[in-house]
Formats: C-alpha cells, structure tokens, sequence
C-alpha cells in the first residue's frame, strides 16, 4: 500500500490542521479559564489569545509562530515501508515550511544555521509501531520551544521536597515543576507526566500523554484521583495565563507510568503551552482518509 | 488603555507602571538569541538608529517575501525573554532602549538596567502570533537574515496599537517576582 510520495499530501493537511486549527477541547477549557478570571492582566490574554484562536482557524494561519517540533507516532499494518513514510512524513515538513504552516524550525547545531526547510536531524520526530489493523494512523503534536524549555525530570527520592518513591512524592515533584515553570511555558498548560522509565522513555511517553483529549479519564483509578488533584491544586497556586497571577495555571493533568529499574525512579513532566497543537489521521487500505479528532 | 508613539521619551518610559496595559505604535526591532550575542561583541552602526529611544522584541517570526521583494509577518508572538538575561540590560544601555518586549519575563540583572537607564518590560502575550502579526503592518528591512535565518534575524518594523502589559517597570516593580513569591509560598503549604 503506498508508492513513493503517496502520503504527503495528506501529511501536509495533518501538519496545516494542528498548526491553525486549536482541537475543540482545548478551546473549551480556555473558555472556561476566561470564565473564571473576573478581571485584569489574566483576563486580557485569555481574551487575546481565544481572539488570537479564531483568527488563526479563519486565515489557516499558524497559531503561534514556533510551530515546533513535529512529534508523530504512527501506527502501520504488516507490510508498509515505515522508510517510505518517514521519507513522506520529512517531504511533508519541507512542504507545509513552504507554504509557511511552519516556521523554518530546524537549526544545525553546531554552525547554528537554520536548515531553512524545516527539517534536520530528530525533527520531525517519528515513532514506529506495528499493529493488527489494515489501516495507518499518524498523531502528531506540535511542541513549542518556549514550553519545551520547562519540561523536567526528577529522581526520586528527593530530600528537599519530602519526595519519596510513591505517589505523594510523584505529587510533590509535579507541583514544584509547576512553579518553576511560572508562565514560562505558556500558562495556562497542560501536564503530560511519565512515571517511571527510562531518561529515554519516559520523555517519550510523557509526551504521549499528551495526545489523550483533555477531559477523559486515566483508566487507572488511583491514577485519575492523582491528575485531578493535581489540576486543582496546581490553579491553586496562583500563577495564571501568562504568569500574571491568576486562577487558570493548568488546563489538564494527563499522568501515565513504565516499569522501571530497582535504581530508578523518574517522574517526567512535559509542559505543553495552551496552544496544544494536536491533529490525527486515519489512512484506511484503499487510501481514504478520514480525520480523527 | 493608553496609546504609546515610538520612539518615546525616558520621561514617558518613567512614568509607566507594572499592570498598565498599553498599545505601542510606530517603529521597533526585533532581536533575539543570535541578536543579543552580535549586538554585544561590538557597537553595532547599522542597526543602532532602530534601537535608540525605541524597543527590542524578542520573536522570531514565520516571514513571506513578496514578489516585490518586501515581506510580511505571517506569525509573530513573542519568545521567551530569559534567554537574554546576561545581555540584555549592556544592550540597553549601549543603544538607548527604552523597552523590551517578549514573555515570561527577566530577571535581577536587567531589572537593575530597567531602573538605571529608563525602560520597561513589556509582556506581549505568548502565542498569539495571529492578533500580534496584525498589529504589525509593515516591514521596512532585515539585518543579518543570512547569517541568522528568518527567525533570528533583525527585523525593523512597524507596529499599529501592538497590545502590551507592563509587567517590569523602572522602580524596581516586577509582576514575575511578585506572582513567583506567592506561589512559592502557596508550593510551601500544599507540601506542609
């Protein structure tokens, strides 16, 4: 299934509809956010950035101009070249730079030149898993320098916040992220946390979290108590849109867990800014293609 | 709200205040990490006219070049601020900034600057590179767009009611230091 070349149209259309189209749900918790803020700085950039939501939707614009890094987990059946849509997912960066849906994001690391394209080395960012099922799946996230920058990682215990190897400590470490993140990453965020791991999974499956819709449920009890907790008290803390002081810090809490070493205990945050860019797609045998919320 | 023309007085700089919310309008800059590094290695001439009395943005903007050869904004939020603290109160004093504009707001050291030479920060709000770019109607020319690339280059622009908080003033006033204390203090409870 599939020549050359044959999904980057469709990849392109993926990566135009996180980088200008806010998923409902996320607007929705905004919406809410306004709601609860009466007056002041807080008010304003909430107001700015719903006025900033629809005008990007309308223009097919991007939202924010750090179109960030394109983070894709794909699902494929046995059978298709997982080169052929890497090669297909990069044309499709290259393209959608092009047509300026982003922003030439990649920079060499070493000379400190832009590649101009969009693309370099790791971006995007492409995950591979085989499955059952006769069609693909892409989901992808945008994810924004700004918000990347105030990701973290802990190692548990940690003595200075009483942190030990439970979930207390998971909460302890959690909020304190939060409060060194102040507005940083774009308040009001969304937390997507990884227990356990790796210093390598973990990130990644910190970030997959962030892909679940903003109002379901963990199917691990003791886990949807710890998220909802922590929703609650993370807009305790005061820090608002933008870090201007507010009762909408956190949009959604979304926590997920790997086994781990005996040595090791991680707890991984990534921060997502409240553009939480997102689209996914569904690519049936045939090549129909049909776009998942 | 009030309105504020570019290039501005320090004496108008003076008078702003943490919390005010204002809409700047005429000519500023944009810079931000490769900027804050060239403009420190040596007086930059030919970008110092732009700066003098005027503001520096930090954000790196999704640019179109016309056919024309001119180019527009397409997406122009402000990036993160911090990045710039070991330089950015020498560039305002090398060049006479009144301003800077980004997010996240900076720290100690250029707060100090804020205070000695007579400028603000201004919070732009992050993300809303849609309503930002609108309020940016012209782009009068770009220094050092090869050798930095679209998103660091510095771009001289023009700006119509840009809208702005003040959340770092030039007495000493941080809203950044002020919501940080509270929720360190608030952190403190909830972990009792």
């Amino acid at each position: 299934m599939g020549d050359a070349g044959s999904y980057t149209e469709t990849f392109v259309e993926l990566i135009r509809r996180a980088s200008t189209e806010l998923p409902e749900d996320v607007v929705a918790a905004i919406e809410e956010g306004r709601e609860a803020e009466n007056e002041g700085l807080a008010s304003i950039a909430l107001g700015t950035i719903l006025n900033n939501i629809e005008l990007a939707r309308s223009d097919s614009a991007p939202i924010c101009q750090d179109t960030g890094t394109p983070v894709v987990w794909i699902h494929y059946p046995s059978g298709v070249s997982t080169r052929g849509l890497r090669a297909d997912f990069e044309s499709a960066v290259r393209e959608a730079t092009a047509r300026r849906y982003l922003r030439p994001n990649a920079v060499d690391t070493l000379t400190g030149s832009n590649t101009g394209d969009g693309s370099g080395r790791g971006i995007p960012f492409l995950h591979f898993e085989e499955w059952d099922e006769p069609r693909i799946e892409v989901r992808m996230i945008l994810k924004g320098g700004g918000s990347e920058n105030v990701g973290s990682q802990y190692k548990l215990p940690d003595g200075k916040l009483g942190a030990g190897r439970d979930l207390e400590g998971v909460r302890r470490a959690v909020l304190d992220a939060v409060v060194a993140a102040q507005g940083m990453g774009c308040a009001p965020g969304v937390l997507g946390v990884c227990i356990g791991g790796d210093r390598v999974s973990a990130f990644e499956e910190s970030k997959r979290q962030l892909l679940r819709p903003l109002k379901d449920t963990s199917p691990v009890p003791e886990l949807a108590e710890l998220e909802e907790r922590l929703l609650r008290e993370g807009n305790e803390l005061g820090i608002g849109p933008m870090g201007f002081g507010g009762k909408t810090t956190l949009l959604a809490v979304k926590i997920g867990f790997l086994d781990r070493l005996p040595a090791c205990y991680f707890v991984t945050i990534s921060y997502m800014c409240w553009a939480d860019r997102k689209a996914a797609v569904s690519i049936a045998e045939g090549g129909d293609v049909t776009w998942l919320s | 709200m009030a309105e504020l023309k570019l290039p501005v007085s320090e004496e108008t700089i003076r008078g702003l205040e943490v919390g005010d919310f204002v809409e700047l309008s005429g000519r500023m800059i944009t810079g931000r990490d490769a900027a804050h590094t060239w403009l420190m290695q040596e007086f930059r001439e030919e970008v110092a006219p732009f700066m003098k009395d005027s503001v520096i943005y930090h954000c790196g903007p999704v640019v179109a070049e016309n056919d024309d050869g001119t180019y527009d904004f397409v997406a122009a939020g402000p990036t993160t601020s911090i990045r710039e603290e070991p330089y950015q109160a020498d560039v305002i004093g090398r060049y006479g900034l009144r301003g800077v504009i980004g997010k996240g707001g900076m720290g100690a050291k250029t707060l100090a600057g804020l205070g000695e030479h007579g400028a603000v920060y201004l919070h732009a709000v992050g993300g809303a590179a849609q309503v930002l770019a609108r309020a940016i109607p012209r782009v009068e020319r770009v220094f050092m767009l090869e050798e930095f690339g679209v998103p660091e280059a510095m771009w001289v622009i023009e700006v119509e009611r840009f809208p702005v908080m003040v959340t770092m003033d030039s007495h000493g006033g941080s809203l950044h230091d002020e919501v940080r204390e509270h929720s360190q203090a608030k952190l403190k409870e909830l972990l009792k």
